[in-house]
C-alpha cells in the first residue's frame, strides 16, 4: 500500500516526541515473541523483509495508527501466514495446526543465533550501467503505486541532488509482490528543506532519502 | 497507544491474560507445530536482544574513531567493511553508513515509513524513534524534536536528517567532547549515548572538564 498511515514524514499534529527514561528491552513477554518468530520466519524464508513492510501497510490506517508497534508486527505476521499458506483461518482460531504443514527452505535453530545473528546482505551484481553519478539533479518522481514502495509522499515531484551511490540492491517494490528482486541502483539524494516545506522552512535543513533508481528522473 | 507494563505478568487478582498474549501464543503454537520454528531458537534471540546487543556497540566503535584516524577515515569511507574489522561487534551486515557530527553540521536518522535502525550497532530501536510523533516531524521540524529531547544547536548549524528509506543504515559519529585529551576508548566510550549515535543527543559532558 503506498499511501497508506504508514508514509508519515512531514504530518502535523502527533505532538511531542515522548521520552522513556530507562526504557525495557520489551514492555511484555509477549513483544519478544513477536520479534523473535519474525526474525524465524524471515530466516526460513517464509516472507521477506518488503512482504513484513507491505503486510503492515496493509493494516487500515485507523488500526495501524491505534496498535502499538509489535502489535502491527503480530497482525502483520498473521496476515502473511494466511496469505502465504503457511496457516489457515481455522488454525489461528483453534490456536493449534490442524492441516500438513508446507515445506521451507531452512529453519532457525539455537546453534545458528547462538552464533551470532548476521543481517543479510542485499546487494546484487547490476543487470545495467548507473543512470546518475554524485553531483546530478534528479526529480523524485510523481508515483502513487497502489502496492508496497519505499518512495515517501513527501518528496515526490521535488527536485534534490545524488549525493551517493550505494551499489546496486534488491527492489523492494517488486520483491514485496513476488515480482523478484529486480536488482536496482540505489543512490542517497538531498534535498534542501526549501525545496520539500516552503519558503518558510529551516534554511539550514537538508533531508535526504536513500532512493531506487526507478524512482528518479533527470532534472 | 498506552503501554500497560505488567501485560504479561500474572496479577495478584487472577490470572487473566491478555489478547495479544493469546493471539502471539496462538501464533507461535501453531508454527512451532507446523515445524517451522524451533521455540528455543526463540528464546536465544530474545536473550541475544536482551543482553548482548545494545548502544555499547555502537559506542565502541564511536570511541575507537575518535582515538584512531586511520580507524576513522576508513569508517566513514566503508561502515560495514571497518566495524568488521572489530571482531565481537562485526556481524552488522553490508549497509552500514557512518555520518560524521562536525562543528558545521549535526546529523539526524530516521525512518519515516517504518522503523529502521541499526540493530547491530544499537540494539533494538526505542519506542519513540518508532513513534508517530518523531517519524512525522523530524524531517521538516528538526531542532523542535530536538527541543523535545533537552537539546538545542547554534541556528547556524546544519542540520542534516536521514531518513532510512532502504536497506542502508546509519550511525551518527558524534563529536569528541574538550577536555578528553588522553583518554582511554574505554573512558571515552561512556561518554557515548545511545541518542547521541541516533542524532536525537549529543555526548555526556566528561567529568571535571569545564
Amino acid at each position: 500500500m503506498s499511501n497508506g498511515a504508514h508514509d508519515m514524514g512531514g504530518m502535523d499534529g502527533f505532538g511531542k516526541v515522548e521520552l522513556e527514561p530507562n526504557e525495557p528491552v520489551f514492555h511484555a513477554a509477549w513483544e519478544g515473541r513477536v520479534l523473535a518468530l519474525q526474525r524465524a520466519m524471515s530466516y526460513a524464508g517464509a516472507w521477506n523483509i518488503d512482504m513484513s513492510r507491505a503486510a503492515q501497510e496493509g493494516l487500515s490506517p485507523q488500526a495501524y495508527l491505534t496498535a502499538s508497534y509489535y502489535r502491527r508486527w503480530a497482525l502483520a505476521m498473521e496476515r502473511n501466514v494466511l496469505n502465504r499458506g503457511l496457516a489457515s483461518a481455522d488454525e489461528l482460531a483453534a490456536g493449534h495446526a490442524l492441516h500438513p504443514a508446507k515445506t521451507l527452505k531452512r529453519k532457525l535453530t539455537p546453534d545458528i543465533v547462538k552464533s551470532g545473528l548476521t543481517r543479510g546482505s542485499f546487494y546484487r551484481p547490476s543487470q545495467a550501467p548507473a543512470r546518475f553519478a554524485p553531483g546530478n539533479r534528479v526529480r523524485a518522481k510523481n508515483i502513487h503505486p497502489k502496492t508496497h514502495t519505499r518512495l515517501p509522499r513527501y518528496v515526490r515531484g521535488h527536485v534534490g541532488v545524488i549525493e551517493r551511490l550505494h551499489g546496486c540492491h534488491v527492489f523492494p517494490d517488486t520483491v514485496a509482490i513476488d515480482q523478484g528482486e529486480n536488482p536496482q541502483w540505489l543512490y542517497t539524494v538531498v534535498f534542501e528543506s526549501r525545496e520539500l516545506w516552503g519558503d518558510d522552512a529551516d534554511p539550514m535543513l537538508k533531508i535526504s532519502i536513500d532512493a531506487f533508481e526507478p524512482y528518479l528522473e533527470p532534472a | 497507544m498506552a503501554v500497560h507494563k505488567h501485560d504479561d505478568h500474572q496479577h495478584e487478582h487472577g490470572s487473566e491474560l491478555s489478547e495479544m498474549q493469546l493471539r502471539v501464543r496462538a501464533l507461535e503454537t501453531i508454527l512451532t507445530e507446523k515445524g517451522y520454528v524451533d521455540s528455543v531458537a526463540l528464546d536465544a534471540v530474545i536473550e541475544a536482544f536482551e543482553t548482548k546487543i545494545g548502544p555499547h556497540n555502537g559506542a565502541r566503535v564511536v570511541a575507537k574513531a575518535w582515538t584512531d584516524p586511520a580507524f576513522k577515515r576508513a569508517l566513514l569511507e566503508d561502515g560495514s567493511k571497518t566495524v568488521g574489522t572489530l571482531g565481537h561487534v562485526s556481524r552488522v551486515g553490508d549497509h552500514l553508513v557512518v555520518v560524521e557530527n562536525t562543528s558545521q553540521r549535526h546529523n539526524m536518522v530516521v525512518c519515516t515509513l517504518c522503523s529502521c535502525y541499526p540493530w547491530e550497532m544499537l540494539g533494538l530501536p526505542p519506542v519513540w524513534y518508532k513513534s508517530a510523533p518523531y517519524r512525522s516531524r523530524v524531517v521538516k521540524d528538526p531542532r523542535g524534536v530536538l527541543a523535545d529531547f533537552g537539546v538545542t544547536l547554534p541556528k547556524d548549524i546544519e542540520i542534516r536528517v536521514w531518513d532510512s528509506t532502504a536497506e542502508t543504515r546509519f550511525l551518527v559519529l558524534p563529536m569528541r567532547p574538550a577536555g578528553t585529551e588522553g583518554w582511554s576508548e574505554e573512558r571515552l566510550a561512556e561518554l557515548i549515548t545511545r541518542d547521541s549515535m541516533i542524532g536525537t543527543g549529543l555526548v555526556k559532558k566528561p567529568a571535571g572538564a569545564a
